[in-house]
This record gives structure tokens, C-alpha cells and sequence, in this order.
């Protein structure tokens, strides 16, 4: 196979033969599990269990409630003792929602609703992405995105290629190779079961030539798998000799094609396996399924097998604990809430002078606050350091621009120009130059002969971008609330002073028939209709009296009877606007809450004339 | 003479075409309200606090576009703010006035209050609910932390809480720049050698 080399990358001293001397080693079930409810990338969980609650191996005790979130579920049985804030590993060192269970160390696994399919090629894709959802897989190569929506390829995108990233590029870290040569099959078959469900023709699976072992137990599972497959071939040939049809062609698996490709960092970057496999580049901004490539780890390939195979939900991993701050360097495969110190107690205990715990690698990892977080779904490794391991070669100095950065960028970047405009906070430029396509690889940083922490200043770039359009859009929103406030108070305005005109009106045009009869009777009228309410009362009368002059005047100067509605109306208008300046000194004895129930406050002394204005009329 | 004349005729003419057209452009293409206030407009953060001292965004924005205020004014918006400003309006950017406050929002305590109504007719993105005599509450998620409930508040029921600072609002701090382009304030410790080159 022809195989491609990307731009840049770095040989770095791979420190993997440490923990690959020693075998596999699974952990018992700890006292105390520590279970975070958000351990993808995505909305946390939400739980579904109780302080006091049993909890059987498997049961689902933390529901995803987004479509970019995983289920979480009970490493073990026992009981769940609290839903409370505890250490999480996260570059923050802040605490997050755990629950915490105390185990009865029978592990005893319950029913998680997931029978086991051995039929999967029978299965839709549908029903097999759905058991890969219920079963909480998230990518364990150490993002965590939840893989049901990764295996939900866009309509009018279809997947030909499965690549099995198991090129594990990272120093120190080998938890992926364990697994590759302790579960061979079962990588394996995961990856028919994804290719299957994917409608993938090939897989290409990818290691690195560092891991010859790995290599040859895949090899030969490969060819076990093809024998046993030939054999039922056989074998359904032969039972249906008679009637031969297409249905074993449909059935057929994906093709399996293992490449061993060079040692390089970051080759086990998602784009620049698939450039190295395949010569093509994934889109800026684009996805590897833009190119019909869909790329998973083999430990998420084989909790897709277990969970379609076995019905088991995502509950342990491979976790690489490693570094020159452990005694004895080794792979533990360890329940999801296992506290970090027990693994640490599986590698033989710290080293003298340990400064530093780092979870991933030792390039892209992040340090953590304390050893008693818990593992997650994402944890591939452990990385414990002393001072002398870790020391930078000197002070941090200025950016001298030598540009051996930009030779080592496998993302083809520019990154001391990224550097410049994220330190000078430029972020519409530095958008400009590419900066969500760095993948933090940390080469940059890796040869800058200033020791600059360039990485650290494309996250802050990043976060501080997503930051600010989050900000704009709240913005935004206030904008429309306030817009639409304003909007509302100009109509309750407008609807105020029509409603006064309206009132001015019908009284103009009672008023010049009867106007001498009923001043007298007025003073009695209003005082029955709002005896509970002086002073509007007082209001009201005022605005009689004003109405009337209002129409006297109409009358003095308009000939009776012919045109008055049409011109009180313009007059009434007029006064209406006298009388809303009025209105304020009235409305806080009135006893009404102004402005904002304005409407409804105003209804009780406009209405109330107009209610009395008739029973003056028919009692004159 | 006659060449003179033309030629004056000739500007004449072009001229009067070239009115006419930009004239009747003018008209016909005629932009309601002003597009520089709109677009500083949308650079606010519009949590209309009036600590600007102009009622509310949209003036503030319209004066600054006129020219009449500067753009150093408004605290929300800190100095991400200024400099998007002074990057739109090609003007210097400048620190801000007063000092930023860390983001907050306002919170009623439900047991003192007495329903009033009147924090509900200050705010100005209708942020708080309730009625007069019920009991009020701010919704979380509108609240823009502008403070103009406080002051109306007869009982002072109504407290600024920071927001919380959880794993989701977490982000990664600016690093630290190197000694040498750090202003140098205090003892700085760079090599002896370093210190003599630069």
C-alpha cells in the first residue's frame, strides 16, 4: 500500500517500552467509586439514581439528555451513597457532579436491558447505533465525543472507509497496544461490526511500526477470523447447495487490510492518519466524513463489540500509568471511578520526588490537582513526572522568528503569526490564519528555542473566541427584550391616549345637548359610582369640566348639529395630550402600580366616567 | 470663444447629469436610520445599564457615531469591547474609565420581598417576573446584570451574585508574556548574560 507523509511532525523518544514490559493487569473493584456524570463532550448526564439506591454492574445510573452526550453507568454493584461535588480530571482542578458509589464487591451484574446480538449482521444500522448509544461509548483515544453521533454519518455523505487509528503516536503511552495484543479479536470484530453498521467496504487498519507485537497478534487473529469465516461460508454453501443466492455476498465482512505506517508525531492525529493512509487531506473546517473516511481507536472498537456482542455498557478501560514517578511502569485495565491513587498503587507506588500527574500524554496531556479523581471514559494515560523530567531548558524569552515552528506545524500552520495575534488578542485575524485548525498537537512548543508555551496561547485564543460569540449572542437576545419591551410600553402609550380621545369624543358629543341640565345632578352621580375612590373621583370631575369648555367652545364656533363629530374629534385629540400630563398627579393616589400593568391600572379611572356619562344622561 | 464656450457648456452638462443622477440615487437608495450606529450598535452588549450615562445601547451607540461620546464608556463591555470600537470606527483605542466589574446577576431574596413592582418596571429586558403583591423572581438566564433593579428596591431585597464559576464557564487563562516583555515593575530574574545582550 502507498503510503503518504504529512507536513511537519517531530521523532520524538518514545518511552513506550516501560509499561509494555509488563503485562495487562485488572484492578479489582475499588471500596468507593467516584463516577462523574459528564465524561464526554457534551451536556452532563442527568442522574437516575438516589443517595441510598442499589446499584447493580451495568444498570444505567446517569441519562444523556442532549444528542451529543453518553449514558453513564454503574462500574459495579452496591450502593450509592451521595450525588456530590468531588475532583475531576480537568485542567480547571474544579470539582463536578459525581456519584459515588460504595461497592459490595460482588459485582454482580444486572440487567441493562441490552441482550446480546450475535445475529449483528442481521441488524440495522439503526438498532446497532442505538445499542452503541444505550451502551455509553464515547471515543476512548482521549477526546470523548460520543460515538453513536460519530457513526451517524450525514444524509448524502456515504462512508466507504473505516480507519482503526491504532497508530498511538503519543510518547509514553501504550494502553492501545495492550489492548491490541491482549484482544485482538475483538478490535477486530469490532471494526466489522462499525464497518457493517457504517456500510464501509474496507477498514484499514493503522499501527505504528513501533508496535511489532501488537502487529503480529492482529495478523494472526486476522487470519483466524478469515479461516472461521471461510469454514461457515463453506458450510452455508454446502447446506444450501441447491438454491444458491446473493445473501452471502451481503453478508460479507469488510475487508480488514493491516498497515503498519512510520513512527511519527502526530501521526495518530485523525487527519494526519487519514493523509498518510490515503494521500488526501480532510477540508479546513470539514470532517473526515466529508471524504467518505469515518476514523475510530480500537478501544472504542471494542466496546462497540462488547456492547453489540455481550450487551455490556462502556464501564472500564486500558489506562497506560507510566512516567518516571512510578516504580514499576505498567498497563491496568480499571473500572470507570477507580481513583487515580489505586492505579498509582497498582504500578508500585510513587517514585522518590514525584512533582506532577498528568493525564493523556506527554504532549498533549494536562496536569491534575490530585490523586483522587477518578478514571474516566477518556483517560488513556497517566503520566507521573518528577521536577528533572519536566524542567523547560531555561526562561521563557521573546519570539525570535526563526521559524522552525512552522516547520514542524502538521496542520501546515503559521504558528508563531497565531502566537503574535492571540497574544495581542487580534481574533478576527487570527481566525484569518487558520487557528481552529491547530489540533494542539504541541509540536510548535515542542522545538520553539524561546520556550514559548505557544499551545497555550491558540486554547486561550480558541476559548476566548467561542467566549465572545457566546457573549454576542446573549447580547443579542437582550437587544430583542428590550427592544420588545420598548416596543410594548409605546403601544400601551398610544392605546392610553386613544382611549382618552375615544372618551373625549362620546363626551363632546353628549355634552352640547344636555350640558346645562346635568352640571348640577354631576357631583351626586360621581359620588355613587366611585365613593371608594375620591380622588378619582376628583380626577374625573376635572376632566368633565374640561371636556365640557371643550365642547362649548365646539359649539360657539361650529353651527350645531351638522358637523361636530368630526371636528370634536380633531379637538378631543388635543386635549387628550393636555390631559395625559395631567394623568400622573392623579394615578399614585389612584392607587394602581404604574408603567409596566399600566393598561390595566389606567382602565379603572378613564372607563369610569364613560360608565357614569350615560346614567347621567338618562336620569336628566 | 466658441471653444471656451463649449467647453464650459460641456462641464455645465456633465455636471447637471451627474447631479441629476446622484440626486435621484440619493432618493432611490435612501438608508433609513443610521448604518454606523447599527453597527456599534451591535458591538454593545446591550445590558442597557446606563453606566455610560446615556439611557440605554442604542443611544450610547448613536452618540458615538455622531461623535459626540467617546468609546471608552462602557464597563460590561470591558476592553473587548473598546478595541472592537476602535477597530470599527478607526479610532485609538483607550482604557476604560472605570474600573470592570466581574459579571453578575441580580437575585431577589423571596423572603423580603414585597412585591412592588417596581424592580420589574426598571428592568429593561423584562427579566423579572411577577405581580404586584407576588412574590418577584429574576430569570437567570436574561438577566444582564445592569443593576437598575437595585436602586428602586424600597426593602433592598435584591443582591448582585457573581456568576458561578463552574467546569463549563472555566476557560484557559492568557498566559503570562516572558520576563523581558513584562513591564519590569519589580525584581525580574533573568540570567546575567540575558540581561547584558538585551
Amino acid at each position: 500500500m502507498q503510503l503518504h507523509r504529512f507536513h511537519g511532525g517531530l521523532k520524538l523518544p518514545s518511552h513506550k517500552a516501560e509499561s509494555t514490559e509488563r503485562p495487562l493487569r485488572v484492578l479489582g473493584v475499588p471500596q468507593t467509586l467516584y463516577v462523574p456524570l459528564s465524561q464526554h463532550i457534551g451536556e452532563p448526564t442527568e442522574p437516575l439514581v438516589q443517595p441510598g439506591d442499589r446499584v447493580e454492574k451495568g444498570q444505567r445510573i446517569g441519562q444523556a439528555k442532549d444528542y451529543i452526550a453518553a449514558h453513564v453507568h454503574a462500574p459495579s454493584s452496591g450502593r450509592v451513597v451521595a450525588i456530590a461535588e468531588h475532583p475531576i480530571p480537568h485542567p480547571s482542578g474544579l470539582s463536578a457532579p459525581c456519584i459515588v458509589i460504595e461497592t459490595d464487591a460482588q459485582d454482580h451484574w444486572g440487567d441493562t436491558g441490552m441482550p446480546a446480538w450475535p445475529d449483528w449482521r442481521d441488524r440495522e444500522a439503526r438498532a446497532l447505533r442505538e445499542r452503541v448509544r444505550d451502551a455509553g461509548i464515547v471515543g476512548l483515544g482521549g477526546a470523548a465525543f460520543p460515538t453513536a453521533v460519530k457513526l451517524n454519518p450525514r444524509p448524502g455523505k456515504p462512508i466507504h472507509t473505516l480507519v482503526v487509528n491504532g497508530a498511538e503516536c503519543e510518547p509514553y503511552i501504550t494502553c492501545d497496544d495492550l489492548l491490541m495484543q491482549t484482544h485482538p479479536e475483538a478490535v477486530l470484530e469490532g471494526a466489522r461490526i462499525v464497518a457493517h453498521l457504517l456500510g464501509a467496504e474496507q477498514v484499514l487498519f493503522a499501527i505504528e511500526d513501533n508496535k511489532p507485537e501488537a502487529l503480529r497478534r492482529l495478523t494472526e487473529a486476522l487470519a483466524r477470523l478469515e479461516a472461521e469465516a471461510q469454514g461457515s461460508d463453506q458450510a452455508q454453501a454446502n447446506a444450501s447447495a441447491g438454491t444458491r443466492s446473493e445473501a452471502p455476498s451481503q453478508h460479507r465482512d469488510a475487508s480488514i487490510q493491516l498497515v503498519a505506517i512510520p513512527s511519527r508525531y502526530p501521526t495518530g492525529g485523525e487527519r494526519q492518519l487519514i493523509h498518510v493512509l490515503t494521500g488526501r487531506e480532510v477540508p479546513s473546517a470539514g470532517l473526515p466524513a466529508d471524504l467518505g473516511i469515518i476514523c475510530h481507536n480500537p478501544g472504542t472498537l471494542k466496546a462497540v463489540r462488547d456492547a453489540v456482542l455481550h450487551g455490556r455498557p462502556l464501564i472500564s478501560r486500558i489506562v497506560t500509568v507510566t512516567g518516571p514517578g512510578v516504580r514499576e511502569p505498567r498497563n491496568v485495565e480499571a473500572l470507570i471511578g477507580t481513583p487515580f491513587a489505586d492505579l498509582i498503587v497498582a504500578a508500585g507506588g510513587y517514585a522518590e520526588g514525584v512533582d506532577r500527574l498528568v493525564m493523556g500524554g506527554p504532549m498533549m496531556g494536562f496536569a491534575i490537582h490530585d490523586d483522587a479523581v477518578p478514571v474516566i471514559k477518556g483517560s488513556n494515560c497517566l503520566l507521573v513526572t518528577r521536577p528533572q523530567d519536566t524542567a523547560r531548558s531555561g526562561a521563557v524569552l521573546p519570539c525570535i522568528r526563526c521559524g522552525e515552528c512552522t516547520r514542524v506545524c502538521p496542520a501546515n500552520l503559521l504558528p508563531q503569526q497565531l502566537y503574535w495575534f492571540a497574544k495581542s488578542k487580534n481574533f478576527d485575524t487570527i481566525q484569518d490564519y487558520g487557528l481552529f485548525d491547530c489540533i494542539e498537537c504541541g509540536c510548535c512548543a515542542q522545538v520553539c528555542p524561546s520556550n514559548i508555551p505557544l499551545v497555550q496561547y491558540y486554547r486561550f485564543g480558541k476559548q476566548e473566541i467561542w467566549n465572545r460569540e457566546k457573549e454576542r449572542e446573549k447580547a443579542d437576545l437582550a437587544r430583542v427584550r428590550f427592544e420588545f419591551r420598548q416596543e410594548r410600553q409605546e403601544r400601551e402609550e398610544r392605546e392610553k391616549a386613544e382611549r382618552l380621545a375615544r372618551k373625549k369624543a362620546m363626551l363632546a358629543k353628549k355634552e352640547p345637548g344636555s350640558a346645562a341640565e346635568t352640571e348640577p345632578g354631576a357631583p351626586a352621580a360621581s359620588g355613587t359610582g366611585a365613593a371608594a375612590d375620591p380622588k378619582a373621583a376628583i380626577a374625573d370631575a376635572i376632566e368633565r369640566a374640561r371636556a365640557r369648555k371643550a365642547a362649548q367652545a365646539a359649539d360657539a364656533d361650529a353651527d350645531a348639529g351638522t358637523g361636530p363629530e368630526s371636528e370634536s374629534g380633531s379637538r378631543t385629540e388635543t386635549g387628550a395630550g393636555s390631559d395625559t400630563g395631567a394623568r400622573p398627579e392623579t394615578r399614585p393616589g389612584a392607587g394602581a402600580p404604574p408603567a409596566s400593568d399600566n393598561g390595566a391600572a389606567s382602565d379603572t379611572p378613564v372607563r369610569r366616567p364613560a360608565a357614569v356619562a350615560p346614567a347621567e344622561k338618562s336620569g336628566g | 470663444m466658441v471653444e471656451t464656450l463649449l467647453a464650459i457648456l460641456a462641464i455645465a452638462g456633465l455636471a447637471v447629469a451627474f447631479g441629476l443622477v446622484l440626486g435621484y440615487s440619493a432618493q432611490r437608495f435612501r438608508v433609513e436610520g443610521d448604518p454606523i450606529a447599527e453597527q456599534v450598535d451591535a458591538l454593545l452588549p446591550q445590558t442597557q445599564c446606563g453606566q455610560c450615562s446615556f439611557p440605554g445601547c442604542r443611544p450610547y451607540a448613536e452618540a458615538i457615531a455622531a461623535g459626540e461620546a467617546d468609546i471608552n464608556l462602557c464597563p460590561p463591555g470591558g476592553e473587548a469591547t473598546v478595541l472592537a470600537l476602535a477597530d470599527l470606527l478607526g479610532r485609538d483605542p483607550k482604557p476604560l474609565e472605570v474600573e470592570v466589574r466581574d459579571k453578575a446577576i441580580a437575585v431577589i431574596d423571596e423572603q423580603t420581598c414585597i412585591g412592588c413592582t417596581l424592580c420589574i418596571q426598571a428592568c429593561p429586558v423584562d427579566a423579572i417576573l411577577g405581580a404586584a403583591k407576588q412574590m418577584h423572581t429574576v430569570i437567570e438566564s436574561e438577566c444582564t446584570g445592569c443593576e437598575l433593579c437595585l436602586e428602586p428596591c424600597p426593602v433592598d431585597c435584591i443582591d448582585m451574585v457573581p456568576v458561578h464559576q463552574g467546569l463549563a464557564e472555566w476557560r484557559w487563562a492568557q498566559p503570562t508574556p516572558s520576563l523581558i516583555e513584562r513591564p519590569r515593575a519589580g525584581p525580574v530574574i533573568v540570567p546575567q548574560k540575558q540581561r547584558e545582550s538585551a
